[in-house]
């Protein structure tokens, strides 16, 4: 779809509008048929290579020019390019590499982890009753919990070692996969369970063509909820104690006042959220694609 | 569906409906109806909205249990719903076939797809579909299991006029083909005289009265006895003199 820009409206005055007679008429034509002013031309050229970063990139340019400008202290908010040199010069001291290793596995393993759990349980609760009884009740208490506030009971149970790590993620990641796949199983539209029974389809079809395709947008939503709580369970795991890992990158710099190195850090976990998100974003339109949803012009 | 007890069957084909009685609080929809259906005949069942034609029709299909009395009924039944309901998520011929079990299940599927006029639509997404053709995929997903009994509940109330005239020629043709006893439930007089074999109006939870319609094709367009058929049918519906 292409946008009307506002300096060429595609809406031309009839010839027959007189001051006397206001009876505002419009006429509608292709959109290609329209004048073309170089303003015009201008906004579309812009608007293609940028889409959804559009904001982005003009805070990450608007932050250079302070910084240059000195109006931003070096301690305070370090420059874009500084940062990007800091991160080079940080993985040719061969630091990075091995902290963003073992943060991805530290993240991975949690994942796995919560997402298995989370999806039987979230199955089992869906399709049967007896299994909404055993999980739902236990979830929703934990639901309630911040993740934040479990660390130091984890950690007097856990140790300080990689399983505490890894059992915060999946716990950040277990919860809403859960709640989401429990709810979308069980808001499958009714009409079509009973029309499937009607045309003598046993359970099996039932699961595997109504209730597993149906609930699939519900999976994915907990999928995105799931990933992103797991990079948050990441940092929260991170910061209280660890010897290495971006967590650990992290509180260095801020120990030894490295801005550089804080930002870093902060820039690769954002990095693996937005990474995160686009991958449930490919999801969606290979497996959503029957879905008649709205498309923003 | 396998639940039905098949404990002294009456009759070996068709619909025995006996004394039945169906209550919702302290309404009874049903009162003690009674109702056959033989073997390949077309029955419709014309009634206002809320008079329980379409509470019968759950119970013909096994989606409701009774409250009194017994329903005996073909196993092999199929039923087109008001609405197409078919599964957004899956193109036409996967919705055809879905209660389809074989391996010939795709070429049957096929071929009655291409007897509802959608041949060259199987891989078509139902949001693809127009109202019609959506209620046509329905159609031939009721037919492929080759039933005994179909059921339609207001299959073409959502559709407009002209696509509506379109479809009584597709069931008219249909069953030519496919064998078997039919129950249409509509509030639509004139769908009612365009396909029935036999016009059952229901008034207070029962089978108020019975019309055979005996009409030509042509007959069923424009004659008198449509119009003397249509003015009973008035008339029984509580209807007489307002049209």
């Amino acid at each position: 779809m292409t946008e009307i820009p506002l300096a060429a409206p595609a809406v031309l005055k009839g010839p027959g509008a007189t001051p006397q007679r206001a009876r505002e008429r419009e006429v509608f034509v292709p959109r290609d048929a329209r004048r073309r002013t170089t303003l015009g031309a201008l906004r579309e050229r812009l608007r293609w290579p940028l889409g959804i970063y559009t904001t982005p990139v003009v805070i990450l340019l608007a932050w250079e020019i302070l910084a240059r400008a000195g109006v931003l202290t070096k301690t305070y908010a370090p420059a874009p390019t500084s940062i990007v040199k800091a991160a080079v010069d940080l993985w040719q001291q061969g630091v990075l590499g091995p902290d963003l290793a073992i943060s991805l596995q530290r993240a991975g393993l949690g994942l796995a982890l919560g997402l298995s759990v989370g999806i039987t349980a979230g199955v089992l609760g869906g399709l049967l009753r007896s299994g909404e009884y055993l999980f739902n009740g236990l979830v929703q208490v934990l639901n309630t919990i911040p993740l934040l506030a479990v660390l130091p009971l984890m950690i007097v149970w856990f140790g300080i070692d990689e399983l505490t790590k890894v059992l915060l993620i999946s716990f950040g990641a277990g919860v809403p996969m859960y709640l989401n796949l429990f709810a979308a199983i069980r808001g499958v539209d009714q009409r079509l369970i009973e029309m499937t029974r009607t045309t003598g389809a046993g359970t099996w079809r039932l699961v595997t063509r109504v209730l597993v395709p149906g609930s699939l947008p519900g999976f994915l939503v907990g999928l995105r909820f799931s990933l992103a709580y797991s990079v948050l369970g990441l940092v929260a795991a991170e910061t209280v104690n660890a010897d290495q890992g971006l967590g650990f990158l992290i509180t260095q710099g801020q120990t030894y006042l490295q801005t550089n190195q804080v930002f870093v850090g902060l820039v690769i976990y954002s990095l693996l959220g937005l990474l995160a998100d686009q991958f449930v974003r490919a999801l969606e339109r290979v497996l959503l694609r029957w879905r008649p949803s709205y498309e923003a012009s | 569906m396998s639940s039905t007890v098949a404990t002294d069957l009456r009759r070996g084909t068709g619909v025995v409906v006996e004394r039945v009685v169906r209550r919702f609080g302290d309404r009874a929809v049903l009162d003690q109806l009674d109702l056959t259906i033989e073997e390949e005949e077309l029955v419709i069942l014309l009634g206002p909205s809320g008079c329980g034609k379409s509470t019968l029709l759950r119970l013909l299909a096994g989606l409701d249990r009774p409250d009194g009395g017994r329903v005996e009924v073909p196993a092999k039944r199929a039923i087109v719903f008001q609405a197409d309901r078919l599964l957004p998520w899956q193109r036409v011929l996967p919705n055809v076939t879905l209660g389809l079990h074989g391996p010939d299940a795709d070429r049957r599927a096929r071929e009655v797809l291409a007897e509802v006029g959608l041949a060259g639509r199987e891989k078509a997404w139902p949001k693809e579909l127009s109202g019609g053709e959506a209620q046509r995929v329905s159609l031939a997903r009721a037919l492929v299991s080759e039933p005994e009994l179909v059921l339609l509940d207001e299959p073409f109330a959502a559709l407009d006029a002209i696509t509506r005239l379109r479809m009584h020629d597709l069931v008219r043709a249909l069953r030519t083909k496919h064998q078997a006893a039919m129950l249409l439930v509509t509030h639509d007089i004139d769908e009612a005289i365009a396909l029935g074999d036999r016009v059952l109006v229901m008034n207070d939870g029962r089978i108020g009265s019975s019309h055979e319609v005996h009409l030509t094709a042509a007959d069923r367009e424009a004659s008198v006895a449509r119009e003397e058929l249509r003015a009973r049918l008035l008339e029984d519906l509580g209807l007489a003199g307002q049209h």
